[in-house]
């Protein structure tokens, strides 16, 4: 089954890529956040850089927080943004 | 009563309070945070995440209210470009006395902080502009409530 995911940048992130959102289909093998985002970080060069260091990153599956260990499951958003700071 | 707003408009502090207070109790807490000169900041650009912010800052809330006995929360909290000494967020909690309320203010706020999704950029006199990075402090204000998530 193809499944296809929104994926959704913010702040920085956002910046470096060029770009807010975008639909990617997900490789067969895609289970978790992780492999996502090395799926994505084989994209470009912009990509693997902004990725390199997911430490620095946080994510959210269907608008709930998620490691990099979460499973991708039945989500349809995945959004990759930096800590935040509000208030 | 949970009222949670986020956009770009600006709010009437006296008028968020009586409302809240208009829903019971007699102790009422407030928090405003404005835009702070910080070193030749002429401005900041708040971002969000408009699917999550307000899931976010209900679940928030609504930790608070099982967390001390609440009559109501009211969350503002503004998003664009917000000059210098602007408002930017409001928390007003509203309960019978007044360490429940207080409480419950300042946990709102922290976890605001390091929960919402949203992300601050900063416009300085000489107009070279940055992202607001996550501070220590914030992060560990915010795990101090630790049974409170």
């Amino acid at each position: 089954m193809d499944r296809t995911l929104t994926i959704l940048y913010f702040a920085w992130v956002r910046e470096r890529l060029g770009r807010d959102e975008e639909q990617v289909p997900l490789d067969e093998g895609a289970e978790t956040i992780a492999d996502v985002l090395a799926m994505l970080s084989s994209r470009g060069i912009a990509y693997a850089e902004v990725l390199a260091d997911a430490g620095k990153l946080r994510f959210a599956l269907d608008q709930e927080y998620g490691t990099l260990e979460s499973p991708v499951g039945s989500a349809r958003e995945l959004a990759i943004f930096p800590p935040v700071t509000g208030g | 009563m949970i009222k949670i707003s986020v956009g770009p408009d600006d709010f009437d502090v006296g008028e968020e309070i009586q409302l809240v207070a208009g829903k019971g109790g007699g102790a009422i807490a407030s928090f405003v945070g404005q835009v702070r000169d910080d070193g030749n900041i002429e401005a900041l650009e708040l971002e969000h995440y408009p699917a999550m912010t307000d899931k976010a800052l209900r679940k928030i809330a609504e930790a608070a209210q099982s967390d001390w006995p609440l009559h109501a929360i009211t969350i503002i909290h503004r998003v664009g470009k917000l000059s210098l000494g602007e408002n930017i967020v409001l928390v007003v909690t509203g309960s019978d006395h007044r360490g429940a309320a207080i409480e419950a203010c300042s946990f709102i706020m922290d976890k605001l902080k390091t929960v919402a999704p949203f992300w601050k950029k900063e416009t300085r006199a000489d107009g070279a502009t940055s992202w607001v990075e996550e501070r220590a402090s914030d992060v560990a204000a915010s795990e101090k409530w630790q049974t409170k998530d």
